[in-house]
């Protein structure tokens, strides 16, 4: 009877190492690189930079924003979209810039519309589909006997909407 | 009936079998070393290869600039020598470049001129210019983000490819020399 409970003791210490383990790694993730000859002074210009900088991805890392990383590339990303920002440029021409040296993959935001409109039109399609499964199912129920003229009521209940019919 | 049962159960098997098979290809891509997913594709390819202005690591006022190589194709060749893979790579640059007929550049990224000098002298030059990068301003423009990285640049002053990573005679047989040739075939 001993057993058990030694085995829950074990796991308990293993979810406490892993606990732990995981908000070390959120508080490393999170702090921002700084560098020592940061001399933005205008808390605008300071503001602007730091969001540009964490939307561009660091690509040696792969998985960190340019604002993240202390990787030597990130740096000297990080030092073009400061001189870019001193010499007054805005923040489209600085992504421009990136992107069209980097590709759009330094972009953590994808540009392309595609990308952003596919998860609302697949929910949408989601939707229309279960609602029509819905209504069939429901007709079905209804008329004891199928009216003859209803073709959607002939079907099957759950059948794919997509086969023509409907 | 039959179609009922077709529409049921035959087209989502399809469906899931289909993409099985483009996850499959892909697996196998990757796997033969086809696919590199790590490979960030250039958005240069086609387009005028950025200018470069540089010192060379020779330290004195010799300057290389690109516009100096319009007329003929040439490859860029970026490496440090802080840049294990460029040591992997530099016997493959030694034999390449007196074959292939093509000036190999050598853009030395984030280096010291000093230790650029002394890794040519003692592992041999290759190279048709050594321009000299040491903030990395000039690789930015070129979307350099890791070194050994390789670009040709056709006559006209076009990146016609990039390859990333330490070039080989099979990668300029294979990858770069073909473009080469299509390149010149439309612009004859």
């Amino acid at each position: 009877m001993n057993t058990p409970h030694r085995i829950s003791v074990a796991r308990w210490h293993q979810w406490g190492a892993m606990l732990l383990g995981a908000l070390l790694l959120f508080a490393s993730a999170a702090t921002l690189a700084v560098d020592a000859e940061d001399t933005l002074v205008d808390p605008a210009l300071r503001t602007r930079y730091e969001s540009i900088n964490r939307e561009l991805r660091c690509l040696v890392c792969q998985n960190q924003s340019i604002a993240d990383s202390d990787a030597d590339l990130a740096k000297d990303l990080r030092r073009e979209v400061r001189g870019m920002l001193e010499a007054g440029k805005t923040d489209a021409e600085i992504r421009g810039f990136m992107t069209d040296r980097y590709g759009d993959f330094v972009l953590y935001k994808p540009r392309s519309m595609v990308l952003w409109a596919a998860p609302a039109v697949l929910l949408l399609g989601g939707l229309v589909l279960v609602g029509r499964i819905v209504v069939r199912r429901s007709r079905s129920m209804a008329t004891a006997a199928p009216d003859p003229d209803d073709s959607l009521a002939n079907d099957e209940p759950g059948t794919r909407p997509t086969d023509g019919k409907a | 009936m039959n179609g009922k049962l077709l529409n049921r159960y035959l087209w989502p098997a399809v469906a899931v079998l289909a993409l099985f098979g483009v996850f499959m290809f892909a697996l196998a891509r990757i796997g033969s070393g086809d696919l590199v997913v790590s490979e960030i594709p250039s958005p240069l390819i086609g387009r005028p290869a950025p200018s470069i202005d540089l010192p060379t690591i020779a330290g004195n006022e010799a300057r290389f600039t690109s516009a100096s190589m319009l007329g003929k194709p040439w490859l860029l060749n970026v490496w440090g020598t802080w840049c294990p893979a460029c040591r992997d790579e530099h016997p493959a640059l030694m034999e390449m470049a007196p074959i292939i007929g093509v000036p190999i550049v050598g853009l030395d990224w984030k280096d010291d001129a000093g230790d650029a000098r002394n890794w040519l002298a003692s592992l041999g030059n290759p190279y048709h210019a050594v321009p000299f990068d040491p903030v990395g301003r000039t690789a930015i423009d070129f979307g350099v983000y890791g070194a050994p990285e390789t670009f040709l640049i056709g006559g006209d002053g076009t990146v016609l490819a990039k390859h990333i990573g330490p070039l080989t005679m099979e990668v300029w047989e294979t990858k770069l020399k073909p473009k080469l040739l299509a390149a010149k075939g439309e612009r004859p």
